[in-house]
């Protein structure tokens, strides 16, 4: 499997996620390519930190550099969309008006621990929101591909990684299965196509339960 | 007409910056920062300055233009993964980056602007980002104290400026603007418009003029945008 069609993927299916008249924050990554793969009938409200609610497509014709995503790319705004300040942004990213958020993640733990930010010594991003976001979101899904590209798990029993905010994630969604974290475990819900539970079992460090509902997911 | 004598031109502004400032910006990946302000305190030759926003801006955008001269002795913002060279420079020892949670840094710098001592959060508890920050107990709850934000000097971008220095701003380059604009000494504003008193009706500022001390002519931004490049780099 190419490393772009793993993103496609997990976008398609993390798109399952967004429901009718929610409002939805996405991290840069994958989660930035969730809106393509949306049904047409569903209208949400795309929030986000750089001071906007209501964010459209990316414009066709004479992008206005005043006019931008978080990750500084053209957009442009719906009808009913509303612009703000940075401490309006994330006030309501704290109060919890945010019905899901969709972030990267480097590592996630079994228990909803995020790691996101920072690989010491290497890439050093920086955590932007995302500390933020994954306190006040009523809903925070986590997207990464299920292994590293040495093929060590990113599903951990503890990030070794920095944290980015403990007890967080509610579900992680990869290119080989989704899983959600709930207080007392974590579940593995649906195996992505051409997987096996084995494959899941040997590509994740962390300690899983299997769902008694488990399904494979059709990728369309 | 210029009743607070605060309308002026880069020469002047230049006259105020100093080595060793704490200079705050304003902008969101170089949306909403000053383009004439950062070529004016790249000519000014100031150094050692400690710079304090939201993130490095690109290397030819925003802050990253002067952060990439090496004249910043530190910085302070919540990301820097879009100006490889902040990166570089903080991991040979030439920048030291302090990270910030993005909303959490802007709220400083609000409370600096508006007289608070600092307030209270959860949120960083327990990660590095925590650093040596004081930690208050209340009740059974453990929360961070972050301590206000305040500047020698802002740079601000704005969409109009009227001679008193009220502002507005254009979509989302307001982003940390109005808030960056009222936590200094010295609040320079770089206006695309400037335009007489009594002209922006009083219900839609944003930002009241008697933050502001200095305002400046923008001559617009003077740099490509990443999605303006042809090269997908």
């Amino acid at each position: 499997m190419e490393m772009g069609d793993e993103r496609q993927i997990i976008a398609q299916r993390a798109a399952h996620e967004v429901k009718d008249g929610m409002i939805v924050n996405l991290g840069i990554g994958i989660p930035s390519l969730v809106p393509d793969y949306l049904d047409s009938s569903i209208r949400v409200f795309f929030q986000a930190e750089n001071g906007i609610l209501g964010m459209g497509p990316t414009p066709t014709i004479k992008p206005d550099g005043n006019l931008s995503n978080a990750a500084g790319l053209p957009v442009t705004i719906l009808s009913g969309g509303s612009y703000f300040d940075s401490t309006i942004a994330f006030g309501m990213i704290r109060r919890g008006c945010i019905d899901v958020s969709i972030l990267g993640a480097l590592q996630v733990s079994e228990r909803g621990d995020l790691a996101n930010w920072i690989v010491p010594g290497k890439r050093v991003p920086g955590v932007g929101g995302a500390m933020e976001l994954a306190y006040g979101a009523k809903n925070l899904i986590a997207l990464m591909t299920h292994c590293e590209k040495d093929g060590r798990p990113k599903i951990v029993k503890k990030c070794t990684l920095p944290i980015t905010a403990f007890n967080c994630v509610k579900k992680i969604v990869t290119e080989m299965a989704v899983f959600a974290i709930h207080d007392d475990a974590m579940v593995l819900e649906e195996i992505m196509p051409g997987f096996s539970l084995m494959d899941i079992k040997n590509h994740t460090e962390a300690d899983f339960k299997v769902s008694p509902r488990l399904k494979e997911t059709s990728p369309s | 007409m210029n009743l607070f004598n605060k309308v002026t031109d880069y020469e002047t502004v230049k006259s105020v910056l100093f080595d060793g400032m704490t200079l705050l910006f304003g902008g969101f990946g170089g949306v909403g920062t000053p383009p004439g302000l950062v070529d004016c305190l790249i000519e000014s030759g100031v150094k050692n300055i400690k710079l304090i926003g939201n993130d490095a801006g690109f290397p030819w955008i925003g802050i990253g233009k002067f952060i990439c001269l090496e004249r910043a002795q530190s910085l302070l913002a919540s990301h820097i993964g879009s100006n490889p060279v902040a990166g570089d420079l903080m991991n040979q020892g030439k920048l030291k980056v302090e990270f910030s949670p993005q909303g959490i840094l802007i709220e400083r710098i609000r409370a600096g602007g508006v007289g608070l001592d600092g307030f209270l959060t959860q949120i960083g508890m327990g990660t590095n980002l925590a650093y040596e920050k004081p930690i208050v107990k209340i009740g059974d709850q453990e929360y961070l104290y972050e301590a206000p934000i305040t500047g020698d000097v802002a740079i601000v971008f704005a969409k109009k400026a009227d001679t008193f220095g009220n502002l507005i701003f254009d979509k989302t380059a307001r982003n940390t603007n109005p808030y960056v604009a009222m936590a200094s000494k010295i609040t320079v504003v770089e206006a695309e418009e400037i335009v007489p008193m009594g002209t922006l009706n009083p219900e839609e500022i944003i930002v009241p003029g008697i933050y502001v001390t200095h305002i400046v002519q923008s001559k617009g931004y003077n740099w490509k945008w990443k999605w303006e490049m042809n090269d997908k780099s």
